[in-house]
C-alpha cells in the first residue's frame, strides 16, 4: 500500500525472526526483503541496494560478520544493524569495529529497534546522494502540518520558524491561547534535523504537582512496590527529538529548580535509578503568559526565564491579522466536509464579512470550534451567514463585568478568595477549587483579577 | 455493512471490556460487530522460556478458525504478547490482512506501579484496536503524532495520540471500507 522505496534487507536462518521482522518493519512503511542465507543476500545486493541491513551474526556457513564485512566492501555506505544473542556481545563489538552501524541484543526493545532504524536511515539520508531515496526517507519520517496564513505577520512568523528550526536553540513560543502555538512548536521540530525522532510533549499545567517528577523522568522497575515494570518518562522519550513544555509559565517553582539543571546537563535520574541517565532532545517551550511579570511577582523563577527565553517567537492574536481568516475558514471548511461526509464546496460571501468582523478571542481555535458547529446545521453545498445564527455570542467584545449574581460573578468572587487565602499559591489555590493550574490561570486573566 | 468478528481469548478479569469494546469499535467505525467464542485453543501459543503468548501462532489460528466469511476478525486478550525478536508486542495484525489481536496486559497502569485507571485502560485499548484494524485497512504507521496510526513503542506513546485516524489515514479506511 505504501509508495515508499526505503528498503531493509533482513537476513537471518530462523523462519520466525525472518517472518517477524518483516511484518513488523512493512507497517513501519518499508520495503523488506528477508532471506535465510548470506549467499542469498549476497545475490540480492547485486540486484539493487538496500537502505539499511539487519543481519544476524550466528548464521551457518558465512556468518552475519563475514556477510557484514563483504557488503562494507560492495556498498560501504550501506549501514547493517547487527542481531545477536546474548553470549555473542563480544563479537558483535568486533563487527562495530570493522565498520558495523550498531548492535542490538535478542529480543529486541521495539522502541530500542525503532530508534535504531531510524538513527541509520538518518545516517543514510546525510550521506546519500540520491535524492529520491532523500525525499522517501523524508516523506516516511516526518509529517508537517501546514500553518494556514499569508499575512505579512504569519510570513515573517514562517520565515522565523525556517530559520530557527536549523538550530538548536531553546524556542519560547508567545502567544495568547489558540493562536496556533503547538502547531509552531511541531513545525519548528518538522523543519529540523530531529524530525526523524517524536516531538513530545508535556502539558505542565495539567500535571499534578506530585506527579511531575515520575512523569518527566520516569521510574525503575521495582522502584518501588508493584511497579513490575519500567516507566518511560517524557525526558527519555524525547531522546533524539523534541520537548515541548507546553504552558511552562505554570511549572511551580520547585519543580523548575530541577528542570534547570535538567535542561543545563541533559542528565536526569529516574525515580528508583541509581545512577543518571542521558537524554538527547532539544527543548521548545510555549506560554500564554506574561513570564517577566510572572518573575516580578515572584510566580516564576528568573534564572529558569533566562534559560528558556533565548529565541522568543511571538505569535500574533488573530484579530490583528485578520486577512488570515478567510484562508483559514476555507481550510476549517475543507477540512470538516472532508471529516463529516459533507459536500460543503461553497462559502457565501457574507460568511467571510461576519467572521473578519468578530475579535476571536479564543483565536484561531475558537474560529475552528464555530465552523464546526456550522457545518452540523448547514445543508450542502453552500455554507451560508445563517449558519452561523447560533453563534452570535461567539467572539465579540471584551467580557464585561458580569451582573452580580450571574455564575460568572459567583465564580469571580470565589477564585479571587481563594487566591488571597493561600497568598495567591496557585497549586493550593487549585487544589482547594479542585481544577488544575492552567484553568486557575486562565480565570485569572478572564476576570482580570491581580494580588493586592 | 462490513463487520468485525470480535473473538475473547483468555480475557481473564478483563471480559467485562468485550461488550463496551465491541459497542466502541461499531460507533467509531461504522462496522457491525459480533461476538464469537474461540473454539480452539490458545495455549499453543504459550512460550514456556519467555512466559508469554506469541501473536504469530494466535492470528493463524484465529485464522483457520474463523468463520469464512467473517470479513475481519479482532482478538481480545489479557495475556501478555510477544512476536519472536521482540521483547512484547501491544497488538499485532497482518498488513492488508484479516486478522489482528491486541492485548490489556501492558495497558494496564497497575504493571507500572501506578494506581488503576480502569477508564484509561480501556481507553488504551480502544486506541490500539482502532490501530490494529488500521492495519487490516492497509495503512502502514502515520507520522502525525495525534493519528491512531502514530506507532507507540511504550504505554505513554498511546497516551499522546487520539482514538481516531488522521484525514489522510480516515480517506484509506473509507475507501476500504466502501466509501461509506
Ligand atoms: N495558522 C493555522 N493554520 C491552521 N490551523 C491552525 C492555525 N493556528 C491554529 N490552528 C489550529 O487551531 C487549534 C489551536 O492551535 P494550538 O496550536 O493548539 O494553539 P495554542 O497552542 O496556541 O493554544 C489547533 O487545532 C490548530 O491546528
Ligand atoms: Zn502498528
Ligand atoms: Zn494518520
Amino acid at each position: 500500500m505504501s509508495q515508499s522505496t526505503v528498503s531493509i534487507l533482513v537476513v537471518d536462518d530462523e523462519f520466525s525472526v525472518r517472518d517477524s521482522l518483516t511484518s513488523w518493519f512493512k507497517k513501519d512503511g518499508y520495503e523488506v526483503l528477508a532471506v535465510e542465507s548470506a549467499a542469498a543476500a549476497l545475490r540480492a545486493l547485486e540486484a539493487r541496494k538496500y537502505a539499511v541491513g539487519v543481519f544476524d551474526i550466528k548464521m551457518p556457513g558465512i556468518d552475519g560478520i563475514e556477510l557484514q564485512e563483504r557488503v562494507h566492501h560492495l556498498d560501504p555506505q550501506m549501514p547493517v544493524i547487527m542481531l545477536t544473542a546474548f553470549a555473542s556481545v563480544e563479537t558483535a563489538v568486533r563487527a562495530l569495529k570493522q565498520g558495523a552501524f550498531d548492535y542490538v541484543t535478542k529480543p529486541i526493545d521495539p522502541d530500542e529497534l525503532s530508534h535504531l532504524v531510524r538513527r541509520a536511515l538518518e545516517q543514510q539520508r546525510l550521506r546519500d546522494e540520491n535524492r529520491q531515496l532523500r525525499s522517501t526517507i523524508d516523506e516516511l519520517t516526518g509529517a508537517d502540518e501546514a500553518i494556514v496564513g499569508d499575512s505579512p505577520a504569519m510570513q515573517r512568523l514562517q520565515q522565523l520558524i525556517r530559520s530557527v528550526a536549523k538550530t538548536e536553540a531553546t524556542v519560547l513560543i508567545r502567544g495568547e491561547s489558540g493562536t496556533g502555538k503547538e502547531l509552531v512548536a511541531r513545525a519548528i521540530h518538522a523543519q529540523s534535523a530531529r524530525r526523524y525522532f517524536p516531538l513530545i510533549p508535556v502539558n505542565c499545567g495539567s500535571l499534578p504537582e506530585d506527579l511531575l517528577e515520575s512523569e518527566l523522568f520516569g521510574h525503575e522497575k521495582g522502584a518501588f512496590t508493584g511497579a513490575r515494570q519500567r516507566r518511560k518518562g517524557r525526558l527519555e522519550m524525547a531522546d533524539g527529538g523534541t520537548l515541548f513544555l507546553d504552558e511552562v509559565g505554570t511549572i511551580p517553582r520547585k519543580m523548575q529548580v530541577d528542570l534547570l539543571r535538567v535542561l543545563e546537563t541533559h542528565e536526569f535520574t529516574r525515580v528508583g535509578a541509581s545512577r543518571p541517565s542521558r537524554s538527547d532532545f532539544r527543548v521548545v517551550c510555549a506560554t500564554n503568559d506574561d513570564l517577566r511579570r510572572a518573575v516580578a511577582e515572584g510566580r516564576f523563577r528568573e534564572d529558569f526565564l533566562y534559560r528558556i527565553d533565548v529565541f522568543p517567537i511571538e505569535v500574533p492574536p488573530l484579530r490583528d491579522r485578520r486577512e488570515d481568516i478567510p484562508l483559514l475558514v476555507r481550510h476549517f471548511v475543507d477540512q470538516f466536509a472532508m471529516r463529516m461526509q459533507k459536500p460543503v464546496t461553497e462559502i457565501a460571501p457574507e460568511v467571510m464579512v461576519m467572521l473578519q468582523a468578530l475579535d476571536w478571542p479564543g483565536n484561531v481555535r475558537e474560529l475552528s470550534n464555530t465552523i464546526e458547529r456550522a457545518m452540523v446545521v448547514c445543508r450542502p453545498p453552500v455554507l451560508r451567514g445563517e449558519d452561523l445564527a447560533l453563534l452570535r455570542h461567539a467572539g465579540g467584545v471584551a467580557p464585561a463585568e458580569p451582573p452580580r449574581d450571574s455564575l460568572a460573578a459567583v465564580e469571580r468572587r470565589h477564585v479571587a478568595a481563594m487566591l488571597e487565602r493561600t497568598g495567591w499559591n496557585i497549586t493550593r489555590a487549585a487544589e482547594l477549587l479542585e481544577v488544575d493550574r492552567v484553568t486557575v490561570y486562565n480565570k485569572i486573566k478572564k476576570y482580570g483579577l491581580a494580588q493586592k | 455493512m462490513a463487520s468485525l468478528q470480535l473473538v475473547p481469548i483468555f480475557c481473564g478479569q478483563q471480559a467485562g471490556l468485550v461488550a463496551p469494546l465491541g459497542a466502541r469499535l461499531a460507533a467509531l467505525l461504522g462496522l457491525e460487530v459480533v461476538v464469537h467464542e474461540a473454539t480452539f485453543d490458545a495455549e499453543v501459543a504459550f512460550d514456556v522460556d519467555r512466559g508469554q503468548y506469541n501473536t504469530r501462532v494466535l492470528l493463524a489460528r484465529l485464522l483457520q478458525h474463523a468463520d469464512p466469511k467473517a470479513p475481519r476478525l479482532l482478538g481480545l486478550t489479557a495475556v501478555d504478547l510477544f512476536i519472536p525478536v521482540l521483547t512484547f508486542v501491544f497488538g499485532e495484525a497482518e498488513l492488508g490482512g484479516r486478522a489482528a489481536i491486541v492485548s490489556t496486559f501492558r495497558l494496564e497502569n497497575e504493571l507500572y506501579g501506578l494506581p488503576p485507571d480502569p477508564a484509561l485502560c480501556f481507553e488504551r485499548l480502544v486506541k490500539e484496536s482502532v490501530h490494529e484494524l488500521g492495519h487490516l485497512f492497509g495503512l502502514v504507521h502515520c507520522q502525525r503524532s495525534s493519528c491512531v496510526m502514530a506507532s507507540s513503542n511504550y504505554v505513554e506513546g498511546i497516551d499522546l495520540k487520539a482514538a481516531s485516524y488522521c484525514d489522510r489515514c480516515l480517506g484509506q479506511v473509507r475507501r476500504q471500507l466502501g466509501g461509506r
